[in-house]
């Protein structure tokens, strides 16, 4: 059984009225309107998702802002209602709140009851589960070392960092032992220690045989530790995978740094990069195949120019996943 | 167990909220006043106390009511601290319910600060404690718990201002119907006529609640009659309530 299933989910969400001329096709994606007269602006956030996370895996939720991350989550966790289509968390339906039992979920830049400490916000959620007084006790510390907040359990959240706020959300969103936990965005607004720490939570998670699903915009979060991942870009699906094959073969680009062209030669050689930067009389360019490159060179020799780098690089994951989400 | 556990949450909320003190530190204050403003006026002392007391307790329960309740499940969803509740096995209209019941507690708790006080404030000043004071004050708390209801209603909704002027309109409706439906008796006019009395038999009313001036006056009122306000302020309540989670099952989170 996988742990999660989707099946052609779809959220429309309608809101306010516009009236817009008739032949308007269509705007950005997330505002496709097709509207004569006035009518409800329909946003399509997610189109007929269709998507399987095997149980023990970390899986990785990509896209750009407003790919429909955000939307996917809260429609499985039961904050939003499915406009059409199914989904099943761990072989229970999204629309039965029993699907919610062995869950976890750590919303995207979380805020809580700030007028609490830690322990008495842990010990709330506990209460969520009908935990016995005991047993609420013994969980609270648990969680608390499990994050390292034990030094700050009799603190109140507003004091809290960005990275502790981060740190208690995911305590509270395995306060019931989650088969399967979902967090959303977790790295974002965090430090480089913070980012570290996280990575470790997902990790040791996975190591106690749960499902951890994350999502993310910045690749490299997503390349480290997760065993599969999806791309979603304007709420749809662009492909599962392993990051690797879902990237396919990174562009080798070649970054040139040349000083004392003359315009004509400037223009000429601009034209055959893919991105280039003028700095003063200094030239950076980033060339991606070999006779491109040869050219340029010519017309440094030809100029007498002076060829201060040439450093082969391969193209980063932003660049490519940029260029793939295009 | 999660109803508690969510009601005792909300009532710490405005526990710790300081426009709860501010409340009970002013209403205190004005029941002070009134004690100054007796002795100030020859012969009517205990009625003025007695009557600005009650209105004190009303004013201010009716004030927390509407200013609280209207933002009870609008600050849940603009924190969203709303989202990792309705994520766990929680029942909406578990987590709505909890909301209600702990601002009832909290207006509980003020309610019977603030008539402890007055109730202490008359003993001292040596004047007769009649059943009927408390009577009264158990009136007011009904119409709170109404009007709560009211403003939670509004907040499943909409915003926080637009719910409190819809609120306070409301209850100042509610107040007016049965002496506009008297007046509209003796017209000719059809038209405001029907309007009136579509008011008067579907809002509240809360003139109903307002036995005040037989609690100054020290007028026995019946126990019967008590009974009917309570059931029907219970009853009342119940069938908003009803509404609101109607219409928080179908509110999103987005």
């Amino acid at each position: 059984m996988p742990a999660v299933k989707i099946v052609e989910l779809t959220k429309v969400f309608r809101s306010g009225f516009a009236f817009v001329p008739t032949n308007r096709d269509s705007l950005h994606f997330a505002h496709r309107l097709r509207l004569t007269g006035i009518r409800r602006i329909r946003t399509v956030a997610l189109d007929s998702l269709s998507l399987e996370v095997e149980e023990g895996e970390i899986f990785g939720y990509l896209g750009p802002n407003g790919a429909g991350k955000t939307t996917t989550f809260k429609l499985l966790v039961g904050l939003l209602r499915p406009t059409s289509g199914e989904a099943w968390l761990l072989g229970n339906n999204i629309r039965d709140i029993s699907s919610q039992k062995e869950i976890g979920f750590l919303p995207e830049q979380p805020y809580f009851y700030d007028y609490l400490t830690a322990r008495e916000f842990l010990d709330f959620y506990c209460q969520l589960y009908n935990l016995s007084k005991q047993a609420r006790k013994r969980r609270v510390s648990e969680l608390l070392e499990l994050v390292g907040l034990q030094d700050a359990a009799s603190v109140q959240l507003r004091k809290f960092s960005r990275g502790m706020l981060q740190r208690i959300g995911v305590a509270q969103a395995l306060i019931n032992e989650p088969k399967l936990v979902f967090f959303d965005e977790p790295m974002s607004g965090l430090d480089p220690i913070g980012r570290k720490q996280m990575r470790d939570v997902i990790l040791r998670l996975k190591a106690d045989g749960k499902t951890v699903i994350y999502s993310s915009h910045i690749l490299s979060d997503v390349e480290e530790i997760c065993d599969r991942a999806a791309i979603l870009s304007q709420g749809k699906l662009h492909g599962v995978g392993q990051l690797n094959e879902l990237l396919g073969v990174r562009k080798q680009l070649v970054e040139m740094s040349i000083e004392g062209l003359d315009e004509t030669s400037k223009a000429k050689i601009k034209e055959l990069a893919s991105e280039s930067i003028e700095r003063g009389n200094r030239i950076i360019l980033n060339i991606s195949d070999e006779v491109a490159l040869k050219e340029a060179q010519d017309i440094v020799i030809q100029q007498g120019a002076k060829l201060l780098s040439l450093i082969p690089r391969t193209e980063s994951l932003d660049e490519l996943f940029a260029r793939k989400v295009e | 167990m999660k109803i508690k556990a969510i009601a005792l949450n909300t009532f710490k909320e405005a526990i710790r909220d300081k426009i709860f003190y501010n409340l009970l530190i002013f209403a205190l204050l004005v029941i002070v006043a009134s004690v100054l403003i007796g002795d100030l006026s020859i012969g009517q002392n205990e009625k003025f106390i007695k009557d600005i007391g009650l209105a004190a307790i009303s004013f201010f329960g009716v004030l927390t009511a509407i200013l609280v309740g209207v933002s009870l499940v609008y600050k849940e969803i603009d924190r969203r601290t709303v989202y990792t509740i309705i994520s766990k096995p929680v029942h909406r209209y578990e987590f709505l319910l909890s909301k209600y019941f702990g601002l009832c507690l909290t207006l509980l708790v003020n309610v019977a600060v603030m008539s402890f006080f007055l109730f202490v404030v008359i003993c001292w000043k040596g004047y007769s404690l009649s059943l009927s004071l408390p009577k009264a004050v158990l009136l007011i708390f009904c119409e709170l718990i109404l009007l709560t209801s009211i403003a939670l209603l509004f907040s499943t909704f909409s915003s926080p201002t637009l719910s409190a002027i819809f609120t306070l309109a409301i209850y100042i409706i509610g107040h007016l119907t049965s002496d506009l439906k008297e007046i509209v008796q003796d017209t000719q006019g059809k038209f405001s006529h029907y309007l009136i009395n579509l008011c008067y038999y579907i809002l509240p009313n809360f003139s109903n609640f307002n036995i005040r001036t037989e609690a100054v006056h020290g007028i026995n009122i019946s126990a019967t009659y008590i009974l009917n306000v309570v059931l029907y302020a219970v009853l009342y309540t119940a069938v908003v309530l009803f509404i609101s989670i109607l219409s928080f099952q179908k509110r999103e989170f987005n």
